[in-house]
């Protein structure tokens, strides 16, 4: 906070979400709206209290699928990117595939996996398809643009490919692959949810997906607000904490990391 | 100021580089002598440092770029390539860097004879710094020596010495977005010192500098090209630039580029700020600015 204009950006949201809650517990309240129907914020909270042992079980697991599944969406895009920047052959080959496994809805792919695959497997799966593909897609292009003439005074000096890739290549492309992991660590919760939802049907499961479909067919409103929030929550330190990686790596030379007034 | 002594890895005799298509003799014919208004007469006796023959570069979208072009430089000599934007007088040093492959003719630089690891033939300076930002100034002097994997102890010795002669021994440990363009300039000027290059290859070093800090590093670069003896190829598109460094300039014609002159910038005064004032340095720049006149004719704004 270093000027009053700052502190102000960080007062208004929470202003307008201390408002919203008074007034969703004004109404409840007003109008004695079940619980079953709207749970006020306050009920959420006890609930969220309450049932912590159940949720914060379920919300290891939920964490867990998607921590695997960022992992191979991380690893498997930037091996596959680097595989198809040393082989043309290969991404000709091999990329349309990638952007069929994109575009088509994982939520429709999640019941087939379900058949062939372990569920816990198939889970992380899910969590991979989503998001592989903007670290692959990322990191082509951050390989892609690598500075013509810095590139040239690696020819001149005789450099092998590896030595091009490990000291040019992949640093230039650092930025760009750090982008991707930013949006993978979103997409990796949302292919967990997804996967969990469509495994709950099938009977098993205990992430916090599970509870939320598990409460909903047991009219345990509360609950799902409070599973919810938690998934909300989950979502929001997984953005902040690779931002954070992403500052860290980048501070001392990349433009996006520095402040304005350099 | 009498021309400097050769060095001695450039005594080896010509090796050519195996780039580009050998033609054999190469008729001179394209170059009238009527063009040639003066004509370097001193040979020294260790041979050229690069020689070009018949170097043509053709676009694959059939648009030839350069030549053809006959160059010779000898060892020690510091020679401008000077003509308007798109002669080809970049893409003539890129060839005979080996960044770009001649359509015809060879390039044949002189032997570089030595053991050493990471030592290299030619240093090449980019228009822009060309530098690594996620590396320290020490860290982008050192990527050739690393690139050769030049011993440890040899190499943090050969970045002191070459941050030592840019001016730059203070810096070593910032990052190039925390330096002003002329710095960045030193810096990328230190990594293709470092590797102790017979030639020095620059493409518009200094373009796109402010006025002082171009007249600043002209300076520099002269001490360090007396200092080290040095063959250097300078391009430039400024007249003054070339006639303040050089001992010859070569002014290239509109595209495709050829020789169109040649001056021999044999200067009584020493160079130096006096000399940017001299009526000696005046006459100079007038005659080459004549001679540059044609290669701008039928150009629009010119």
């Amino acid at each position: 906070m270093k000027s009053p204009q700052d502190l102000i950006r960080f007062l208004l949201p929470v202003a307008v979400f201390a408002a919203g809650l008074v007034l969703w517990e004004a109404i409840v309240r007003t109008y004695g709206i079940q619980p079953y129907v709207l749970p006020s914020p306050l009920l959420v909270l006890k609930t969220l209290v309450a049932d912590w042992p159940i949720l914060s079980q379920s919300l290891g697991v939920t964490l867990l699928t998607t921590l695997e599944g960022f992992v191979a969406a991380a690893v498997g895009g930037v091996v596959l990117a680097l595989l198809f920047n040393q082989s043309k052959w290969l991404e000709y080959s091999l990329f349309p595939y990638a952007v069929v496994l994109q575009v088509t809805p994982v939520i429709a792919i999640a019941p087939l996996l379900l058949i062939y695959l372990q569920q816990q497997t198939a889970v992380i799966v899910c969590a991979w398809i989503v998001a592989f593909f903007p670290v692959l897609s990322n990191t082509t292009l951050g390989l892609n643009s690598v500075d013509r003439n810095l590139a040239g005074l690696f020819q001149l000096y005789g450099a092998s490919r590896l030595q091009t890739l490990l000291f040019l290549k992949l640093p230039a492309a650092l930025p760009y692959i750090l982008g991707g992991l930013r949006i993978a660590g979103g997409l990796s919760l949302i292919g967990a949810v997804v996967a969990e939802i469509a495994a709950g049907s099938a009977g098993a499961g205990s992430g916090l997906a599970f509870r939320i479909a598990e409460s909903g067919y047991r009219l345990n409103i509360p609950r799902m607000f409070a599973a919810l929030l938690l998934l909300s929550l989950a979502g929001i330190v997984i953005y902040g904490l690779l931002a954070l990686v992403s500052h860290l790596l980048l501070r001392r030379w990349h433009e996006s990391a520095l402040g304005k007034e350099s | 100021m009498g021309p400097a002594p050769p060095h001695p890895a450039l005594r080896a005799d010509l090796s050519p580089v195996g780039r580009g298509v050998p033609r054999g003799t190469i008729a001179l014919s394209h170059i009238q002598p009527s063009m040639i208004e003066s004509i370097v007469p001193e040979t020294d006796a260790s041979g050229p440092a690069v020689r070009l023959r018949g170097v043509t570069k053709t676009y694959d979208s059939g648009v030839a770029a350069l030549g053809p072009l006959d160059l010779d430089v000898k060892s020690g000599e510091f020679v401008s390539l000077l003509g308007p934007s798109g002669c080809g007088k970049s893409t003539a040093l890129r060839i005979i860097a080996g960044l770009a492959a001649p359509s015809t003719g060879t390039v044949e630089l002189a032997h570089h004879d030595t053991e050493r690891r990471g030592s290299h033939r030619i240093g090449f300076v980019f228009q822009e710094p060309t530098l690594m930002p996620w590396a320290t100034v020490r860290d982008n002097v050192r990527l050739p020596l690393k690139l050769a994997r030049a011993p440890a102890t040899d190499a943090e010795m050969r970045i002191d010495a070459a941050l030592d002669q840019v001016g730059l021994a203070e810096f070593a440990g910032a990052y190039p977005r925390e330096l002003s363009g002329g710095m960045k300039m030193r810096v990328s000027l230190a990594r293709a010192l470092v590797t102790d290059p017979d030639i020095l290859l620059m493409d518009e070093p200094f373009a796109a500098l402010d006025e002082i800090t171009r007249f600043r590093l002209n300076n520099d670069l002269l001490t360090l090209w007396r200092d080290l003896h040095k063959t250097v190829i300078f391009v430039t598109h400024s007249v003054f630039e070339s006639v303040y460094l050089s001992e010859r300039v070569i002014v290239m014609t509109a595209r495709p580029g050829r020789i169109g002159a040649e001056f021999r910038i044999a200067s009584t005064e020493p160079r130096g700020e006096e000399f940017r004032t001299s009526a000696e340095y005046a006459a100079f720049c007038r005659e080459v600015s004549h001679a540059l006149a044609p290669s701008y004719a039928g150009q629009a704004g010119a």
